[in-house]
Parts: structure tokens; C-alpha cells; sequence
């Protein structure tokens, strides 16, 4: 072999590179652990506090997160505007939710705020779903033969039409989400704090998430979508409608994040036109993290990532007396899913998708 | 000495075992032919000694090293070519430059020699050009080396991937069904054109092909695959009269009717003593 | 993978151009009562994204006619069009057709203006505003609220009309009306220099300070159509095409002469607004080169090009800053060759780790990066380095002159960046056709046989990131001179989507594609700045567009039939086929 001395140096130097890279990041995840729990600075509570919010945003991106796993299962597209169906839903909820409260009904008690939440959910899923075949139909359908970069440029092209149709028609300020009193009541547990919008938050993406998973591994269009998945053109000859597959896909994927959007609202208390970009990638993170095309994986990575963005920062960061180190929370997340993409790009369930190359 | 053994090579996809503890030599500057029915695993060796797939199992040397290891270009620059059952030219570059990417690992300019335009770099490009040129002129594409690889016929862009193989100098060439879709008489050229590469150069040569005139004409040995599996391995007079591939070829049942084995498995064909001397394709 | 291909289908754009067959009157009447509905949503969408009430305020004929107005009178107008294309039918039926459908755009408008007398819902549609109501009725009131109706169906039956023409009237119609709104857009940009020349008076007369005057309407109008005209019947490209050589060439020196000339003398008396703006041009030209041979040559999309970009500018920032943070106070053009190689060498530690990431994965990535590096930037963490939010401020300019040389202000960025887009383009040039090049476009083309054929990935493409970054960061550098100071809130995300986006619109690997893709994207905004609210809904919108069109993007690079200009005279003559030469 004459490979030169300097092709096996740079060879040598960049496995070292990918070794550091390793052992950096988990040196600072253990010994900033250790640093922030021996400090004592924070209680128990705290960290379960921390556990419980990170439950709650963990489960609004497993929702988000279905969405881009099963349009990538089906189409092998990140659909770059799927985060901005999440802000349809968002924006929608809002309109609800406001009347809602303009109508004196919302502050009513438990019942009549709860039944404000899944009027706001139906009319998000309502709003967000055809908004998302819309834009499979103009954006992404004429393109399902192309090279892959193609329908990825027209997603972000969809993605911008998306977020400033938004700005031009709602304006370009911030919407508040009117209060709801009984949301923000807490549990009856001593010890923890935990509200009632975490526990309606976390509940009701359990109960989507689950329907969609027997949706997907019960009925026939589920079957269908999952053959489609596997192997378009054998689908085709099987005699399944490709076309219905993909168009239910993604009515289904936006369905769960114009749903995730009003928890999120509820949550966050605010949506305007930007609302769904950073949730989204961070939602398509979740996905790569479970391992695309793998719908428990991304509800697993979706959990995983809520709780490492909430935990993260205090307990990795603050030990080493990182100042405000939730203002890096985003960074964890993104170097989570640089790290999983380098060294383990199927990620944690792993892949769903045959990869076929000569 | 053989140029390339694998000893117990095996590779699986799955539960599939593609190739199955397959034992190969080729015999520097010969020419050898990997025959077998559909999916016997003839491509997926390739791959394996090309470094497209990691084998599971066994080992293959090529002169005297270990090649298991290695990722796909230094197997290339230890001198190994190949070409693509489906052929896989770089698409949006024209004929001439798909010679000169293919140069690559034998010119030294630097892209800092390359940006100033310095002497040593405008040499080395002028050598690559005319190496690119003869290459084209080699396999009969003189006035096409301006054309995209993706506008040329079928049968040109063949002759294009085996020149862009020789472009790198190989010592043992790979060819994967460099006959398919030709007619005869495209693929009596397409023989002769190989026996002439091996004769003039040296290159030791190494096809799949399912054309048993073109395998039966030109072959010093013949390895017969099935199921992964070595079953078969001797001169074409051996294979043809092997029972075993005329089963595997006609399926169970067949193998007594040595009769129909001719439909499968032609007889050699007259073959042109002076293959040296032949016509080349480019000069056909 | 590549957008390039040259072997893509031409996927469906419009709905079957040629196949809407001599349709049957049934589907036929629907498809005008369809093409109706999708107008008066298009109108609807045009009035409520408040693209009609805003570009209200930009006249386009001086007392006339404004930009909005035009907006939706042409919306009206290609209603019309659409629904009267392709069906041979009688004169009164087309223009009936045409009718029908521009006025059912027309009532939707209608009802708008109705709907808005009785509910005031500007709390939530803040476009759904009086003003918008008195665009569409002219000022009438509710009672004009027939006015869209009726304009809608005027302007349908027009249309129709229109479909009867002959095809060359149509098409030099087509000419006159793109051209007064070209003309009409760009009114001031040519108004302000004329006025510092000898045909002031010209300009007062057919320009406005905002669009044209009516004389200069009729003028554009009549001139363009009548050019067009004298180009169809003496077909003046064919007979350029037939001279000889020598005398193309007599026409063609000059006229590249007077455009370089052109662009040098471009800035001069545009004032420092315009300045400024084709300054920002001439930047992103530069980055657009950058990041092409990333993405264009070697074919990665990398999306965190804005980490490069910021690496730059706060290497320079830091080094020539005479206040708070700068550590050197370093000249301009010290600090810039430490931006860019300290940009290359962000380039080669961030590519390592995603060497073996492909196509979307490495778009998300890279994008990943980039946002990194811009929470980091703006972070508690980095402030006593390198500002926080704060940023860096007081960066000298390159070159200090008086304020009245013609290198003042933005001017100086202009040349600068001028240079360094040259600089850059001539090594795009020379590596596109070097060992370098053809590696990297094999990898774009196909990875996998690009490494069977023993080009080094890891080497390569590392490469493709160094000198993308080295840019990126020039481009930084000469960011941070132009503003003065860099800020976290500079590196924004929307940094590499521009400068993605201008090279797709303008298409990969082209270097004039590069240019016109940056007059298109980051031009055109800039100067209109009511436009700028809504640049990237026209970004996603031509982006969309662009791939269902014309994937390949505005000017692709032609497959350049090199003469093989390296190999020379020592070549044996082609007839003598000596096939071994190896
Ligand atoms: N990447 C892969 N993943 C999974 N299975 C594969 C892969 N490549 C090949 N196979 C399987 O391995 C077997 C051998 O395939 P191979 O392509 O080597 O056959 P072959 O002998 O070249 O056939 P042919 O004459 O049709 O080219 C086939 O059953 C094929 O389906
Ligand atoms: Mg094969």
C-alpha cells in the first residue's frame, strides 16, 4: 500500500478527532453531573421538576416528531414544513381558545376549560390537516420522482410560504394565550409540583400516540401505508393505492401536530408566525434520535429529547458555572442530534427503512 | 502466483447467505469468468473484493495483501478496476472527463498548484488529457469525448465505464456483464476487445457474464456459482460437460440430457487464432 | 445526487398543458367555474397576506395606478386567461368565458368589502383593514362594493379577448406590459443616476421619484412594442448569429466592455441607499460563489454556511475593533487572511464529524451547526469574549477616506466585494477543471463509484468544506467591515438559506447563475422595502416554483465544451489509432 505519510497522519489525526469528540462530550455530561449534584445547589424537587416539564415538552415533540418519521418512512423526505403545520394548529387553537375566553366560558371551572381544550385540539387537527395535504399536493406530490435534494428545497420553500402567509394575513406580533385558571392549578401531591396542564399535556399525547400506533398496525390503510413504506413500487403491483397511502400519511402526521401545536400553546401561553421552526427541527431531531421511520422510536425520542433539553443544562452545565446555561439548552439539542447522526445514524430503536445500495 | 485468492469468503444479507465460504484464485494475466444462474451471488462478490461490502467471514489477498480491510479506494489504488452490471457513469460529466476523474489516484496536482496554474500542474493536466484521449480513441469514442456520459448509446457508455476503469491502470480488471443488452454483434467486439486488453497490457481479467458465447470464447477458466456456493470450476470443455451446472443451469432433471446442453451452454466457438492481431473495437 | 440531473422528468407543472383536450362542454363549463374559484382565492389571498394594501403605497404609473392595484388587476386579468386558454371556441363564448371567471373573482372580492361593513376583524386580520376596503372600491364606500365584480369581469372578458389575437400581437402585448412593470419597478435605481448626467430632463419626464410618469408609461410601452416588433420581423439575434466570427466579435468587445464598465461605475451617484444595497448584492454574489463549491461542485448542502460567515466576521470583529472587545486593533486587511483561515479551519473541524452524513441528513447537520454557533454567539457563556447580544461594535472601515471620494461608505464595501467575487470565481474556475473539481463532481454525481475509482472521500470532501468556509468567512470579513459591528442577531439562520436559496434559484454550479440569483433574491428585497416584509414568502414561492420548472435553476452551467486547451500540439494525429498508450 503507498499511501503516503501524510494521507495516514490526516487518517490517524481524524479518528483521534472522532475519539475526542467522544470522550469530550461524555466527560462533560459525567463530570458536570457530578459537579452540579455535589454542589447541592438544587434539591430534589427540583431535578423531579425538571423530569416533569421535560415529560411534558418530551411528549408534544413525540407528537410533532410522528409526522416527520412517517412521511420519511413513506416519501424518504424531511418535510421541511411540517413545524409550520404545527403553528396552523397553534394558531387555530388560539382562535378557540380566545373566543372561548371573550365568551366568559373558559374560566368556568374544570369542565368548561376542558371542554375549551378539545374543541381548540379538533379545530387545530381541522385546520392543520388540510393545510398539510395542500401542501403535499402542490409542493411535494409533482416532485415524488425526483433526485432528493429537489422536494427538500421545495419543503423549504413551503416551509417559508407557510410562515409568512402567516405573518401577512395575522400580522407579525406575538398572540397570548388567554389564562386558564384551572391549568395552572397544581396536584394535589406534597413534595413535587406538578400543574394540570402537564398532566393534560402528557396525557392526551398518550392517547393520540396510541391510536395512531393501532391505526398504523390494525387497519388496512395502516397496513397499506406500512407496504408503501417498505416498497413502493411492490405495493403498487399489490394492488394498494400508493397515492391514498402517502396522502393519509401525511393527514395523519399533521393531524398530531396541529394537535401538538394548542399543547404547546397551552403550555408556552403564546404562538405567532415563527412558533413552529425551532420545535420543528427539534421534533425531526426526536425522529432521527428513534431512528427514522420507526413510529415507537420516535415517541421515544421525543421523550428522551424533552428530557435531556430540560434536565441538560442544569445538570451537565451548571456545574462547571456555565452562566445562565439555560440560554444553551437549544445547543444541547442540536449537538445531540449531530452526535447521533455521526455515530449512530439509525438511531436508538434504529431505522425502518431498507437501505438499498449497489 | 495468483494475483487475487479468497479463501472461505462468505457474505450475508440477513438470513440470505449471498456467497457461501467461496474459495477463488485468478492466475496473474489471465482471463477468468464467474458464471452462475440469477442472484447466485456473482455481484456481490465483486463487491466484496471491491470493498463495497465488509465479508463476514474468510479473506481475500490480493499480491500478497490482505484487502478485507480496506475502504474502496485504496483497494482501488492497490490496482483493482471495475465496472457496473447497471452502469454507473458520473452522468453530468462528459465522456472525456469521466476518463480523467477516473485518472485521479495517478495525477499529483494540488489544489493550491491548481488555483496558481503552476507549471507541474499544467503538465500533469496535459498528460491526463492525452492519456484521456488515447483511453477514448482505445475504445472506439475518438469524436465523442464532448458529449455528456448520459447522451451516449448504450453500447458507447459500456465501452466508456471499462475506459475509465483503465484509466486508473488497474492490474486486475472487474468486468460485471460487460456484454449485457448488446447485440452479437456488439458483443463479438465487446470479446474481442477484452482478450485484446488482456494481451497488450497484462491486465488480468475477471467477468460475469451470462453470454455463453462470449464466456465459452474467451475464458481460461471458468468458476460456476449457485446459491453462493462454488459448484463448478475448470476450462470451459470442463464446465460444459459438468453435471452439476448443466443441473443448476436447466434445473432437476435435465442434468442426464446431455443432448439439450447446447441450448444452455454453446459450444466454444471458432475462435480467431491471432486475437492480437483482431480488430479492436475502435478500429472496427 | 443532484439537482443538475440532467435525466429528470420534467415533472408535471402546470396541469397538463397540452393535454387539456378540446374539451367536452361539460367539464368544460366547470373548468371556468373552477379557474373562477381559484382566482378569487388567489385575490382573497393577495388582499388578506397584505400584498395589495402595502404595495398600495408604491405607485407604478404616477397617479395612476399603484403596485397593489396592478397585483390584482393582473390576478383578475390571468383568471381570465387561464380559464379561456386552449379551447377553441367562438369570439363571444371566450370572451363570456373569461367574464364569468374573472368576475367570480371579482364577487369574492365583493364580499370581502361587504363582510368587512359589517364585522371589523383587524384585532386578527390586521390587512382586512378600510384602507384595503377603499383600494378595492375606490374610495367609494360599501357602495361601491360592485366595483371588484364588475373590474373582475371586464378584465376576464379582456383576456378572453385577448385568446383571439394573433399569437404575435399577443406576445408583443405581453412584452409591453412586462416591461412597464420592469421599467415601472425599477423607476428610481435608474431615475437617480440620470439625474447627475446630461438627460435629467429625460428622467424628470418618464420617471418618477417612485415609478413612471404617465408620458414615460406610453413611452415604455410603445418603445418596447415597437422593439419587439423590428426583433420578430428582422429577427436581429439570427443575423447577429450568421456573421462571421471577427465581425461578432467587433459587436461583442464592445458591449462586454461597457458592462464591466457599467459595473464599475454602478455605485457612483446612485446615492448611498442604492449603494448599500448593491453592496449587499455584491457580498452575497461572493458567499453564493462560496458555498457553490460546496453544494455546487461537490454537492453538500450545507445549511449552517452561516457559522463560516460568523466566524469571519468575529475574527475581524475581534482583531480590528477599537472598542470594548476588539484584542489587536489589527488594519482591515490584516485580520482578514486570519478570518478566512481561521474560517478553514472551522470548516475542516466541523466536516469531520459529518463526513459520512449524506444529502438531507447533512442539510440538517450542517444546519444544526449553524445554529450552534449562533446560540453560542449571543450567549452569557462567550460575552467577555465576544459581546453577548452586545456584539462588537466600532470596526474600522477597510480604507479611510474622505467622505466624499468616491470610495465612501458602502462604495469601498462594493469594490471589495466586487474583488473578492472575482477573486472567488476565478478560483471556482481554475479548481472546477482541475483533478480537484472532477473529484469533487464525481462525489456529487456518485459517491460510491467516485470512491471505487480511488478519490479519497474523507480528503475531498473535507476540502469542499475548507474552501466553501474560507469564503463564507471572507464573506463575514467583509460583512463586518460593511456594518461596522457584528452582533449575535447577525447570524441568523436565514444567512444560508439566502445564500442557498440564490444558488438554486440561480442555478448550481453557474457562476452568472450565482449573480443573477443574488440580484433576484437579495436585490430586489433590499430595494423595495415594503417588498422586504414579505422577501421570503417570494423566496418559498419561487423556490417551490423553481423545482416543479426548472429544478435545474435560471442559468445552469453549460456543459463546457472545453477545448481541451491543456493538451496541445504534442498530441499524435487522430487518424494514427494506436490503442496502447498506457
Ligand atoms: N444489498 C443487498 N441487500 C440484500 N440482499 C442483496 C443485496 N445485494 C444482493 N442481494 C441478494 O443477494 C443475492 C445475490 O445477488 P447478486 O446480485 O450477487 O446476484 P448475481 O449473481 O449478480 O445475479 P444477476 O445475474 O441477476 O446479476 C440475491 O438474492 C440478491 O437479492
Ligand atoms: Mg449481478
Amino acid at each position: 500500500m503507498k499511501a503516503s505519510l501524510i494521507e495516514r497522519l490526516t487518517e490517524g489525526a481524524i479518528v483521534a478527532f472522532l475519539w475526542l469528540l467522544r470522550v469530550a462530550v461524555v466527560l462533560v455530561v459525567v463530570v458536570g453531573s457530578a459537579l452540579t449534584i455535589m454542589s447541592g445547589r438544587y434539591s430534589l424537587e427540583v431535578y423531579v421538576g425538571l423530569v416533569v416539564s421535560g415529560l411534558t415538552l418530551g411528549s408534544i415533540y413525540a407528537l410533532i416528531a410522528l409526522g416527520y418519521t412517517m412521511v420519511y418512512g413513506i416519501l424518504r423526505m424531511i418535510n421541511f414544513a411540517h413545524g409550520e403545520i404545527f403553528m396552523a394548529g397553534a394558531f387555530a387553537g388560539y382562535f378557540v381558545v380566545t373566543a372561548s375566553d371573550k365568551l366568559g366560558f373558559l374560566n368556568q371551572g374544570a369542565v368548561s376549560a376542558m371542554i375549551t381544550i378539545v374543541v381548540a385540539i379538533l379545530v387545530a387537527v381541522a385546520v392543520a390537516t388540510p393545510v398539510a395535504l395542500l401542501v403535499e399536493k402542490i409542493a411535494y406530490r409533482p416532485l415524488r420522482n425526483a433526485p432528493r435534494l429537489v422536494p427538500l428545497i421545495s419543503a423549504i420553500g413551503a416551509s417559508f410560504v407557510l410562515q409568512y402567509t402567516f405573518r401577512g394575513l395575522f400580522g407579525p406580533g406575538i398572540y397570548s394565550y388567554p389564562t386558564v385558571d384551572f391549568l395552572d392549578r397544581t396536584l394535589p401531591i406534597s413534595g413535587i409540583i406538578v400543574r394540570y396542564v402537564d398532566v393534560i399535556v402528557v396525557i392526551s399525547a398518550f392517547v393520540m400516540m396510541t391510536g395512531l400506533y393501532l391505526f398504523v398496525m390494525r387497519t388496512k390503510l395502516g397496513t397499506a401505508i406500512r407496504a408503501v413504506s417498505e416498497d413502493k413500487d411492490t405495493a403498487a403491483l399489490m394492488g394498494i393505492d400508493v397515492n391514498r397511502a402517502i396522502v393519509t400519511t401525511f393527514g395523519l402526521g399533521a393531524a398530531m401536530a396541529g394537535a401538538a401545536g394548542v399543547l404547546y400553546a397551552l403550555l408556552f401561553r403564546q404562538v405567532f408566525f415563527m412558533t413552529g421552526f425551532v420545535p420543528g427541527i427539534k421534533a425531526f431531531t426526536a425522529a432521527v434520535l428513534g431512528g427514522i421511520g420507526n413510529i415507537p422510536g420516535a415517541m421515544l425520542g421525543g421523550l428522551f429529547l424533552g428530557q435531556v433539553e430540560s434536565i441538560g443544562p442544569t445538570l451537565f452545565l451548571d456545574g462547571f458555572n456555565v452562566p445562565s446555561p439555560n440560554q444553551l439548552k437549544d445547543v444541547i439539542a442540536f449537538t445531540m442530534l449531530v452526535l447521533v447522526l455521526v455515530f449512530r445514524p439509525s438511531g436508538i430503536l434504529g431505522e425502518r427503512i431498507a437501505r438499498s445500495r449497489a | 502466483m495468483p494475483l487475487l485468492t479468497a479463501t472461505a469468503v462468505t457474505k450475508k444479507f440477513g438470513g440470505l447467505t449471498a456467497v457461501n465460504n467461496l474459495d477463488f484464485e485468478i492466475e496473474q494475466g489471465s482471463i477468468a469468468s464467474l458464471i452462475g444462474p440469477n442472484g447466485a451471488g456473482k455481484t456481490t462478490f465483486f463487491n466484496c473484493i471491491a470493498g463495497f461490502y465488509q465479508i463476514e467471514a474468510g479473506q481475500i489477498v490480493f499480491d500478497g495483501q490482505p484487502i478485507q480491510r480496506l475502504r474502496r479506494d485504496q483497494i482501488a489504488h492497490l490496482g483493482i478496476s471495475r465496472t457496473y452490471q447497471n452502469i454507473r457513469l458520473f452522468a453530468n460529466m462528459t465522456a472525456m472527463e469521466n476518463i480523467l476523474v477516473g485518472q485521479h489516484y495517478h495525477l499529483r496536482s494540488s489544489w493550491i498548484g491548481a488555483v496558481l496554474g503552476t507549471k507541474g500542474v499544467r503538465e500533469d493536466e496535459g498528460r491526463a488529457h492525452r492519456e484521456a484521449r488515447r483511453l477514448l480513441r482505445f475504445v472506439g469514442l475518438q469524436n465523442k469525448g464532448d458529449l455528456l456520459a448520459s447522451n451516449l448509446p448504450y453500447g458507447d457508455q459500456r465501452r466508456l465505464e471499462v475506459a475509465r476503469a483503465l484509466a486508473n491502470k488497474p492490474r486486475l480488471l472487474l468486468l460485471d456483464e460487460p456484454t449485457a443488452g448488446m447485440n452479437p454483434a456488439e458483443s463479438q467486439q465487446m470479446t474481442e476487445f477484452i482478450r485484446h486488453l488482456r494481451d497488450e497490457l497484462g491486465t488480468t481479467i475477471l467477468l460475469i457474464e451470462h453470454e455463453m458465447r462470449v464466456v465459452m470464447g474467451i475464458s481460461e477458466k471458468i468458476t460456476v456459482l449457485h446459491y453462493g456456493q462454488k459448484i463448478a470450476e475448470g476450462t470451459p470443455i470442463q464446465i460444459q460437460t459438468d453435471p452439476l451446472v448443466i443441473e443448476a443451469y436447466l434445473g432437476r432433471g435435465s442434468a442426464g440430457t446431455a443432448g439439450h446442453e447446447a441450448t444452455a451452454i454453446p459450444a466454444v466457438e471458432a475462435t480467431q487464432g491471432g486475437a492480437s492481431a483482431g480488430p479492436t473495437p475502435a478500429s472496427a | 445526487m443532484t439537482v443538475t440531473s440532467a435525466g429528470m422528468p420534467a415533472t408535471g407543472a402546470a396541469p397538463s398543458a397540452n393535454g387539456a383536450a378540446p374539451a367536452m362542454p361539460v367539464s368544460f363549463q366547470r373548468r371556468v367555474i373552477r379557474t373562477g374559484l381559484l382566482g378569487a382565492v388567489i385575490a382573497l389571498y393577495l388582499c388578506m397576506v397584505g400584498i395589495v394594501p402595502i404595495f398600495n403605497a408604491r405607485p407604478l404609473v404616477q397617479g395612476v395606478i399603484s403596485l397593489g392595484q396592478a397585483a390584482l388587476i393582473l390576478s383578475l386579468f390571468a383568471t381570465g386567461f387561464v380559464a379561456t386558454r386552449r379551447v377553441a371556441e367562438s369570439s363571444g363564448r371566450l370572451i363570456a368565458d373569461g367574464a364569468i371567471a374573472g368576475g367570480l373573482s371579482g364577487v369574492a372580492l365583493s364580499a370581502l368589502v361587504l363582510l368587512g361593513s359589517v364585522v371589523d376583524v383587524r384585532a386578527f386580520l390586521p390587512n382586512a383593514s378600510p384602507v384595503l376596503y377603499g383600494i378595492l372600491t375606490f374610495n367609494l364606500g360599501t357602495i361601491g362594493f360592485w366595483i371588484p365584480m364588475a373590474a373582475g369581469a371586464v378584465l376576464g372578458g379582456l383576456a378572453g379577448a385577448i385568446g383571439l389575437a394573433s399569437p404575435r400581437m399577443r406576445r408583443s402585448l405581453f412584452v409591453g406590459l412586462i416591461s412597464l412593470f420592469a421599467l415601472g419597478l425599477f423607476a428610481g435605481l435608474i431615475r437617480t443616476p440620470m439625474l447627475q448626467l446630461p438627460v435629467a430632463e429625460l428622467a424628470r419626464l418618464l420617471f418618477a421619484s417612485d415609478g413612471l410618469t404617465l408620458i414615460g408609461a406610453v413611452v415604455v410601452l410603445v418603445a418596447s412594442v415597437g422593439l419587439h416588433h423590428v426583433q420578430r420581423t428582422r429577427r436581429l439575434d439570427l443575423q447577429f448569429a450568421a456573421l462571421p466570427p471577427s465581425r461578432r466579435r467587433r459587436i461583442q468587445v464592445p458591449l462586454i466592455a461597457l458592462a464591466a464598465v457599467m459595473i464599475l461605475v454602478l455605485p457612483q451617484g446612485l446615492g448611498s441607499f442604492f449603494a448599500q444595497v448593491i453592496a449587499i448584492v455584491a457580498l452575497y454574489v461572493m458567499m453564493g460563489l462560496g458555498l457553490n463549491i460546496t453544494l455546487g461542485l461537490a454537492g453538500l448542502l450545507d445549511l449552517g454556511f452561516v457559522a463560516f460567515f460568523a466566524v469571519g466576521a468575529y475574527t475581524v470583529g475581534l482583531l480590528t475593533s477599537t472598542a470594548e472587545f476588539g484584542i489587536a486593533q489589527w488594519p482591515f486587511w490584516a485580520a482578514v487572511p486570519v478570518a478566512v483561515i481561521v474560517a478553514m479551519v472551522f470548516g475542516a473541524f466541523l466536516g469531520l464529524p459529518i463526513l459520512s452524513i449524506r444529502g438531507d441528513y447533512l442539510a440538517i447537520a450542517t444546519m444544526g451547526f449553524g445554529e450552534i454557533i449562533r446560540i453560542l454567539a449571543g450567549s452569557d457563556l462567550l460575552k467577555p469574549i465576544l459581546g453577548g447580544p452586545r456584539g462588537i461594535i466600532n470596526i474600522p472601515k477597510p480604507i479611510e477616506v474622505p467622505p466624499d471620494s468616491f470610495l465612501a461608505g458602502p462604495n469601498q464595501i462594493y469594490y471589495i466585494a466586487l474583488i473578492g467575487a472575482a477573486l472567488i470565481a476565478f478560483v471556482a474556475w481554475r479548481l472546477r477543471g482541475s483533478r480537484l473539481g472532477r473529484a469533487w463532481i464525481a462525489i456529487r454525481e456518485d459517491e460510491d463509484v467516485a470512491e471505487a475509482i480511488g478519490i479519497n472521500l474523507i480528503q475531498t470532501k473535507i476540502l469542499a468544506y475548507m474552501l466553501g468556509a474560507a469564503f463564507a468567512g471572507l464573506g463575514g470579513a467583509v460583512f463586518a467591515a460593511l456594518v461596522g459591528s457584528i452582533f449575535a442577531s447577525s447570524i441568523q439562520l436565514m444567512v444560508s438559506i439566502n445564500v442557498a436559496s440564490l444558488i438554486i434559484v440561480g442555478g448550481m454550479g453557474s457562476i452568472p447563475g450565482v449573480i443573477v440569483g443574488a440580484i433576484f433574491l437579495i436585490g430586489l428585497p433590499e430595494l423595495f422595502r415594503e417588498f422586504s416584509e414579505y422577501r421570503f414568502l417570494f423566496y418559498g414561492i419561487a423556490l417551490i416554483a423553481m423545482m416543479q420548472l426548472r429544478p435545474e435553476g435560471l442559468l445552469p452551467s453549460k456543459i463546457v465544451r472545453r477545448e481541451f486547451q491543456h493538451g496541445g500540439g504534442d498530441e499524435p494525429p487522430e487518424s494514427s489509432a494506436s490503442p496502447l498508450a498506457l
